[in-house]
């Protein structure tokens, strides 16, 4: 439906040039500054929040992004699309670099990608009609002849997100959570986007209500081709709707795997111990299952570890190259894993050990954690 | 005898001008000594109003009406004046928060707070008051609980706020621990840290404790018995293992069916529940979720169901249940593996292992 928009606009080249990827990552950053002082700000550190991301989105396809709060997977998304200007590297989007585009162009860009943002109470306007969302696109970029073309662009994309024609002259309050998730959605979909980026689409709806949202992506990526970047918390979900899901730990990839390898097979640690941590809907699976319990907390970005980020908390942590050597990326079969010691963890042949929890502050960011001695039993709580 | 006996609650908000809300509309329930019992439901199923309403947290002001008993230990807390309940919360029961930065103050030490507990149910003060209170710490696996005592809730990260907030509620050893969606606002490799940490309390401790979430995956690997509750009611009662293997309310089997399962294949079609919670009958003309429920007959229409309760810790409100091999269940289970002994036997087992320690007589 909203195809033919992207059609009839022809400012943006939308000829393929890169195979079948449709955006492709290199080594970005995103370093927020940390100021201090009263008249004149001094720049004391950066709060590293991206720090060297390369990944490749498939065209059509869905792309899942994981981490706990704080790894940096709302910052990546957002510099994907400019909406943070990244430090450094480059972000390439159907061979169109635009990292050094010119503001107008990259406006003009923007129709190929947009958001759907978490929670649409607060990202939709609450004194702007249904109707006045969805069109303030539509003008911004100049799509649809007169308002008689605009209203039917219109009526058919809330067609397709399930929204009845009446809820033209509404405004969000009249909404539920799940019947404005769907509007955010029209709103990304009215300008016949290429990209979606989708930050926690779900995750302040019910229960019953994100099954409807989650179908409903599925459905439009078929119906339209769409390419999905989704983050999120939760892995069930990730997992659900993605073909690839990235793994991040402290502003770096640190696993990509097909979703499917990612549960059965995962290969690094932090993978291991994030898996094994979602709770399953099923006593059996729950009773049998082994946990992998991480000490402490995530350090802070503004400090992040030396060598592997992970190897304070990592139970698989060797005395050498983790602590002093930065993982790179490395292929492993299907997957991609930032560990040394992967092979030698996958075949059994390193064991767990205990890790004591380094306390980690949440404000004071210069602060170096220090270690600290825990009562802690194997497995146990620490 | 259970410990809690909570029958036809009932609670009502009524305010000048707005349509009146009747959030919690009969709700029944029990917990055993040592028992871990979930409130499962969606958003605006009653499951908080419920618990505030045991603790006694409701504003006490015209317009707000709590009715029905809830009967703990032989004493009615629906009916007992302030001061007895004042002694009551804190010392038998006491209440873990979602929000561990709204309900710590943020302008009092951690250690000051824990110490509060212990000064007014234990009498604990100065010196004893501190120790006993870095051992609390300590016991949630605060790392160095000494100088976390002087420190202030913004010091702390989120997962340590929350071992800080139930240290303080197992500072009494509390025979009922009431957990209102403790790790909602947690990350997962953290919530497993501190549901790992609940059930190690409650094992050792014998502490009975409430459990109320929207995750059915901490319900599966948590409870003992489970109760899901929509539209402030509870619409099926069952052990653990039944409900997640034959569950027989329509509701319960659209929510199993609508969640994304981890060990799941990516591109298995969802199957959601139509509408939103907002879709309700009053209870009064009929089941509340017939607007949304697939097998909705007739009869569902006209009045309120009745509770059928069938064999052994089992209930369910609905006059059209689901045949017990249509849920999504293994099948093989369904016959030989009903009730009491699959559900009890995974926790019975845990409970009654080493250390049960002295505490356990000292509450009891």
């Amino acid at each position: 439906m909203t195809r033919e928009a992207a059609v009839t606009d022809g400012a943006a080249t939308a000829v393929p040039v890169r195979g079948d990827s449709l955006v492709e990552v290199r080594d970005l950053k995103v370093h927020f500054p940390i100021t201090r002082g009263i008249l004149f700000d001094r720049v004391v550190g950066h709060v590293k929040a991206v720090d060297g991301v390369d990944l490749t989105i498939p065209r059509g396809r869905t792309y899942g992004l994981v981490g706990e709060s704080g790894c940096g997977k709302s910052t990546l998304g957002r510099a994907i699309l400019r909406l943070t200007r990244p430090t450094s590297g480059t972000v390439v989007f159907d061979g169109i670099e635009l990292t050094g585009l010119p503001a107008d162009r990259m406006r003009a860009m923007r129709r190929r990608m947009q958001m759907i943002f978490q929670d649409p109470m607060s990202s939709l306007d609450p004194r702007q009609n249904v109707e006045s969302i969805l069109i303030e696109g539509l003008q911004a970029h100049g799509i649809g002849a007169d308002r008689a073309a605009r209203r039917k662009l219109i009526t058919r994309t809330l067609d397709a997100v399930g929204l009845p024609t009446w809820a033209l002259s509404r405004y969000p309050h009249e909404f539920s959570g799940g019947q404005r998730q769907r509007i955010g959605i029209a709103r990304a979909l009215v300008l016949g986007p290429d990209l979606i980026v989708a930050d926690e689409p779900v995750s302040a709806l019910d229960v019953s209500v994100q099954a409807q949202v989650i179908n409903l992506l599925d459905e439009l990526q078929e119906e339209l081709g769409l390419t999905y970047l989704v983050i999120a918390h939760d892995l069930a979900v990730v997992r659900h709707i993605s073909d690839v899901v990235g793994v991040m730990y402290l502003g770096t990839l640190v696993e990509e795997a097909p979703s499917d390898r990612l549960y059965s097979q995962p290969l690094h640690p932090y993978t291991r111990a994030l898996m094994s941590a979602v709770p399953v809907p099923d006593p059996d699976v729950e009773d049998r299952r082994e946990r992998i319990l991480l000490a402490g907390d995530l350090p802070s970005p503004a400090n992040p570890p030396t060598g592997c980020r992970f190897h304070t908390r990592c139970p698989w942590a060797q005395p050498t190259r983790c602590p002093d050597e930065r993982p790179e990326l490395r292929t492993i079969g299907a997957s991609r894993v930032a560990c040394h010691w992967a092979e030698r963890i996958a075949s059994g042949e390193l064991r767990r050990h205990e890790v004591t929890a380094q306390l980690v502050r949440p404000e004071d960011a210069g602060d170096t954690p220090g270690t600290l001695a825990t009562p802690s039993e194997p497995g146990s709580f620490v | 005898m259970a410990l809690l006996e909570v029958e036809e609650l009932s609670v009502t908000f009524r305010q000048r001008g707005r349509r009146t809300v009747r959030a919690v509309d009969g709700v029944s329930f029990s917990v055993d000594a040592g028992e871990v019992v979930g409130l499962v439901g969606e958003s605006g199923c009653g499951k908080s109003v419920t618990s505030l309403a045991i603790m006694g947290l409701l504003p006490r002001q015209a317009g707000v009406t709590v009715e029905g008993r809830a009967d703990f230990d032989g004493t009615d807390l629906l009916r007992v004046d302030r001061r007895t309940m004042r002694d009551i919360r804190g010392r038998d029961i006491a209440m873990i928060f979602q929000d561990p930065l709204s309900s710590l103050n943020p302008v009092l030490p951690i250690g000051r707070q824990v110490t509060e507990v212990l000064a007014r149910h234990r009498g604990l003060s100065g010196e004893a008051a501190r120790r006993e209170a870095a051992e609390l710490l300590d016991r949630v696996g605060i790392p160095d609980p000494t100088r976390r005592l002087r420190e202030y809730p913004h010091q702390l990260s989120g997962g340590m706020r929350q071992r800080a907030l139930i240290a303080i509620a197992v500072a009494c050893r509390p025979r009922l621990l009431i957990a209102d969606e403790p790790t909602t606002a947690l990350d997962v490799t953290i919530q497993a840290q501190i549901l790992e940490l609940l059930k190690e309390l409650v094992r050792d401790s014998g502490t009975a404790l409430i459990m109320i979430t929207h995750d059915l995956g901490v319900v599966a690997g948590m409870c003992d018995t489970v109760n899901v509750l929509y539209a402030g009611r509870v619409v099926e009662t069952a052990r653990r293992r039944p409900l997640f293997t034959e569950p027989r309310h329509p509701y319960t089997v659209g929510l199993l069916n609508s969640i994304p399962r981890l060990d799941g294949g990516r591109g298995e079609r969802l199957s959601p529940i139509p509408g939103s919670v907002r879709d309700v009958l009053p209870w009064a003309d009929g089941c509340a979720f017939a607007p949304r429920c697939s097998r909705q007959v007739p009869s569902c229409v006209g009045g309120p169901p009745a509770l059928v309760l069938t064999h052994t810790d089992r209930s369910y409100r609905c006059v059209n249940p689901v045949p017990p091999a249509a849920g999504p269940a293994t099948p093989a289970d369904s016959g030989t593996a009903p009730a009491p002994t699959a559900g009890g036997s995974a926790a019975g087992e845990t409970r009654t292992t080493a250390v049960p320690a002295a505490r356990e007589e000292e509450s009891a």
